[in-house]
């Protein structure tokens, strides 16, 4: 039998570790239990990118939550991190999706989101290496840019500072309601369990509806001023949002280090990591549409990652239902660097019964998970 | 964007001995072949530059003046296609690899495939290594037999293997003046090593010895580089032997510490890899079948293994593995000979302690070694340090880290090589049938 | 077809004749520079390997980035460009 933990967190990605900072700050003994490295999971394979999206009120209110938070941390974050502020542009392709552009500014700018509309001169301006034509998109200037492994390892290190302690090595192979057991043997006594296994958290709570959809990415040499800020088509909404198992969409990334990170694709049903050579192509076909200088540049490497899907694609952050002192922190889709330190806010206020900033209800575990409008 | 697609019977990767050998072999047996390399000409590390190449070797008759001349410079025979300037970075499917040059990409399908893409040499860290003309032992010669003159040029050769002293001939040869070659390995176990070589065909070490010998190069063994020094450029090297240590001023050093098999590409194709080599059955057939693999990637062993097994990959990929039989004897004396190699050039201990806390460790992102002292593994070092992350994916730091540390890289995803977009945008990738 | 006994190319501007079959990194070397770029940390690198592998002989060949110069013979004509 080791030491008693108020709490024991099952995961080391952004969210596990985001989570054991805010409870380590309130004064609870936190453990966290990794099987691998820090970040390593869908937190070492996700883009980064810090944006406020407005799929749905919770998810608007859940990301412009956190990216508040973030603007917070950035203060604190070393060079490691990554960080800038680099704005998002929703490239539209055509007439009507700068039909989308205007509502969603309007949307925006209601919630008091800075969100300026850049026409066709404005938008080639802006990314000249974007194909000409297009005519214009938005640009939101509050959005950044992070390397989530690196905020990760910087959490768990401020956790640490707190008190938390990490388990390296090992993972969580059965939850009782006293302790949890570890893969070498160990018991660790505990007063409550956190499951932020990511994709893997339905192999701890059996039952929760999330789903692992499979995306690739690829990342070029150093190009210093080839893309300037996040670009995302809007048919991105169309991708995200389609339940068809294979879709792909433009999304370029100016590293800090001048590499452009290109995305992304969404698969459901493909369970090996491999990189597929036939999604690869589908999604550079996509990007090279939309930046046709990209297909000259050089590609250092492609990997793929998993989110951590849910159907009304809203994470579950709360009481796992039917099971007394356990919670989950999961379900982030393709959204779980941003939505990482709102996550962890919501949680704490819940166990340690706060008053959180913004309603915690849409996020509960135990809501209804029919489909949404959307899709 | 390009798009365009050959395809044949054979395909061989790599045009050094191993290469070479089996492209002419598998075309004489009758297979539409095609040969490609990397590199602006043929000949891969040792024959690289040559105008012909020649290979002395009567016991073998392995391969020809006329037929190494034939496939390197003119005519080649029509079931022949050469490809010089390709490199293969990725291989979307089973049966087709896709191969880019300067400007274009194009998408190989095979029937068979022979990996023979030979080896690199293993760089170890210490302070000042990443100085401009501090270089590789074979990367300065490379550079030579470039176009680099180096007549008059003194130069320090240190590290450790055979090759420092091949590539001593050869610069002396271009009337450089090697002032020093520097062994780590110790003398006693060169000696053994000397020794063992009486009963094998294969002079080619101790007759490098011997020249160098006769050429009146001092060649000192137990004695090593501990840092190189400079304001912007190589200006001298620091040297311990025992308990003694000097400088020594030069132009160049040439620094490699024995060969490392080059098995990234076999890797992305699924096939086994043993013991850091790739694994392959007596027709130099690999795990994957249709993947035949010859030369240094399954084992360093110099020239003449790398030939032996060209031979045999050619054969058996041409389906005439019955004949291919009658080499398997001289094959397992090669292979006894690259056994003792890597024995007799095992890396000392001290030579992990030469780094400083800012030595860079990883070059292409200039991570030292204090930061990877923070990482426990090759995906913390990856992940939290970005060592590995450069465009040499690894293939420089790799190596050193995994002396330095005993950490294994992970796995190997395409491309292979930093490769052009477009080159992954080929049209002939499986469509899914779902 | 005769070869032609030198090829001209640029490097930096300035005008410079090897010998056909000649590297572009040879060629930077003849021309006096053992710096061919400055790494991430701004130290001078020139080729370590010789053979494509380390990326350190990277310069900018006729206004493409990150060109192996070991891996490219010389052109007539050819625009070279170190210290990117
Ligand atoms: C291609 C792609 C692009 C993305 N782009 C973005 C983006 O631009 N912006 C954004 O906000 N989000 C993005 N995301 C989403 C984001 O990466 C994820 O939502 C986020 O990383 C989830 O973090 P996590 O901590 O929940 O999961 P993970 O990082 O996966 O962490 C889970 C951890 O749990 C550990 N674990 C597993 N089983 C056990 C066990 N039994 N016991 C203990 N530990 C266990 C794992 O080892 C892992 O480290 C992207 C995702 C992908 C795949
Ligand atoms: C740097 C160096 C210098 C050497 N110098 C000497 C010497 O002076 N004397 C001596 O006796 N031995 C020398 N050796 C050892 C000698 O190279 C080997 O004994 C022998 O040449 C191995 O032959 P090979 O055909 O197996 O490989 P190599 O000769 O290495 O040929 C492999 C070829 O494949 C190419 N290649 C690799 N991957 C790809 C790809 N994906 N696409 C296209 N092409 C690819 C490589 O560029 C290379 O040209 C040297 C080795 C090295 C690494
Ligand atoms: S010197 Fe290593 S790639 Fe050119």
């Amino acid at each position: 039998m080791s030491k008693s933990f108020d709490a024991v967190i099952a995961g080391a990605g952004i969210v596990g570790t985001a989570c054991a900072l805010e409870l380590a700050k309130a004064g609870l003994c936190v453990a966290v239990v990794e099987p691998h490295v820090v970040g390593g999971g869908a937190t070492a394979a996700g883009m980064g990118h810090v944006v406020v999206m407005d799929d749905s009120e919770a998810q608007f209110a859940l990301t412009h939550y956190s990216q508040q938070l973030w603007q917070q941390l950035a203060e604190e974050l070393p060079a490691f991190g990554e960080s800038e502020q680099r704005g998002t542009i929703w490239v539209a392709a055509d007439e009507e999706e700068m039909l989308e552009v205007r509502r969603k500014q309007a949307y925006y700018n209601a919630r008091g989101v800075t969100a300026e509309i850049l026409d066709a001169h404005a938008l080639a301006e802006a990314e000249p290496n974007l194909r000409p034509g297009l005519p214009g998109g938005l640009f939101v200037p509050g959005d950044s840019v992070v390397y989530p492994p690196c905020v990760a390892a910087h959490l768990m290190r401020r956790a640490q500072d707190h008190g938390a302690v990490l388990m390296p090595g090992r993972s969580v192979t059965a939850i009782a309601d006293n302790g949890v057991r570890l893969s070498d043997g160990t018991n660790v006594p505990m007063g409550l369990f956190v499951n932020a296994a990511g994709s893997w958290s339905p192999e701890l709570d059996p039952g929760i509806g999330v789903k692992k959809r499979k995306g690739h990415l690829l990342i070029t040499d150093r190009y210093p001023g080839f893309v300037h800020h996040q670009l995302v088509e809007l048919g991105y909404l169309k991708s995200a949002h389609s339940m068809t198992s294979e879709s792909v969409a433009f999304n370029a990334q100016p590293r800090s280090t001048g590499q452009v990170l290109i995305g992304s694709s969404r698969q459901f049903g493909a369970e090996g990591a491999e990189v597929e050579a036939h999604m690869l192509r589908r999604m550079l076909l996509r990007a090279c549409e939309y930046m046709p200088g990209l297909a000259r540049l050089r590609t250092v490497r492609t990997w793929t990652g998993f989110r951590a899907a849910t159907p009304d694609k809203l994470p579950l952050i709360g009481p796992s239902p039917g099971r007394e002192n356990r919670y989950l922190a999961t379900g982030h889709e393709g959204l779980g660097i941003t939505t990482s330190l709102g996550t962890a806010k919501l949680l704490a206020d819940q166990i340690l019964k706060r008053t959180p900033s913004i309603p915690f209800a849409p996020y509960l575990p135990s809501r209804s998970m029919e489909h949404d409008a959307h899709a | 964007m390009t798009e365009a697609h050959v395809s044949c019977d054979v395909l061989v990767v790599g045009g050094g001995p191993a290469g070479l050998t089996a492209a002419q072999v598998a075309c004489e047996s009758g297979a539409k072949t095609i040969l490609l390399d990397d590199n602006p000409a043929f000949g891969g590390q040792i024959w690289r530059g040559a105008k012909h190449f020649r290979f002395d070797n009567k016991v073998l008759d392995l391969i020809s003046d006329q037929t190494a001349a034939q496939l390197g410079t003119t005519d080649e025979p029509a079931r022949l296609r050469k490809m010089p300037g390709w490199r293969v970075v990725a291989a979307p499917r089973p049966g087709v690899a896709t191969a880019e040059s300067l400007s274009e990409t194009n998408s190989i399908h095979f029937q068979k495939l022979i990996l023979a893409t030979g080896a690199r040499e293993r760089f170890l860290p210490f302070p000042g290594w990443t100085l401009p003309n501090v270089m590789g032992a074979g990367g300065l010669q490379a550079m030579v037999k470039s176009g680099l003159p180096i007549a008059g040029k003194r130069v320090v050769i240190a590290g450790t293997g055979p090759l420092l002293l091949a590539v001593a001939e050869y610069l002396k040869q271009c009337r450089a003046d090697v002032r020093l070659i520097a062994e780590q390995a110790s003398g006693s176990s060169l000696f053994r090593f000397g020794l063992s070589l009486t009963s094998h065909p294969a002079k080619l070490f101790q007759a490098a010895m011997l020249k160098a010998r006769l050429l009146t190069v001092p060649y000192l063994t137990d004695c090593w580089v501990t840092r190189a020094e400079g304001k912007d450029t190589l200006e001298r090297v620091c040297l311990r032997q025992e308990s003694k240590s000097w400088q020594l001023e030069c132009d160049y050093l040439a620094t490699g510490f024995h060969l490392i098999p080059n098995t990234e590409l076999a890797e992305l194709m699924g096939c086994a890899i043993e013991n850091g080599c790739v694994k392959v059955d007596e027709d130099q057939q690999t795990s994957v079948p249709n993947v035949y693999c010859a030369g240094e990637p399954t084992g360093i062993g110099g020239v003449e293994k790398s030939v032996v097994e060209g031979r045999i990959a050619g054969l058996a990929a041409a389906g005439l593995a019955q004949e291919a039989r009658k080499y398997h004897a001289v094959w397992r004396h090669c292979a006894r000979f690259a056994g003792r190699l890597n024995e007799t050039f095992r890396l000392r201990e001290e030579l992990k302690a030469l780094s400083t806390d800012e030595t860079f460790v990883c070059r292409c992102e200039d991570v030292t070694l204090a930061q990877l002292r923070e990482c426990s593994t090759w995906r913390a070092a990856k992940l939290h340090r970005r060592c590995g992350m450069g465009p040499c994916q690894g293939r420089i730091c790799g190596p050193a880290v995994e002396f330095l540390f005993g950490w294994k890289p992970e796995s190997v995803r395409p491309p292979v090589f930093p490769a052009r977009v477009e080159s992954l945008t080929q049209a002939d990738v499986e469509e899914k049938s779902s | 077809m005769p070869m032609p006994e030198t090829v001209s190319l640029r490097i930096n501007g300035k005008e410079l004749s090897v010998a056909p079959g000649t590297t572009v990194a040879a060629a930077i070397l003849i021309a006096g520079h053992s710096a061919f770029r400055r790494s991430v940390a701004g130290t001078p690198r020139g080729p370590l390997c010789g053979m494509g592998i380390c990326f350190e002989c990277r310069v900018t060949v006729n206004g493409e980035p990150h060109a192996r110069s070991c891996q490219i013979e010389c052109m007539p004509g050819m625009e070279v460009r170190t210290g990117d």
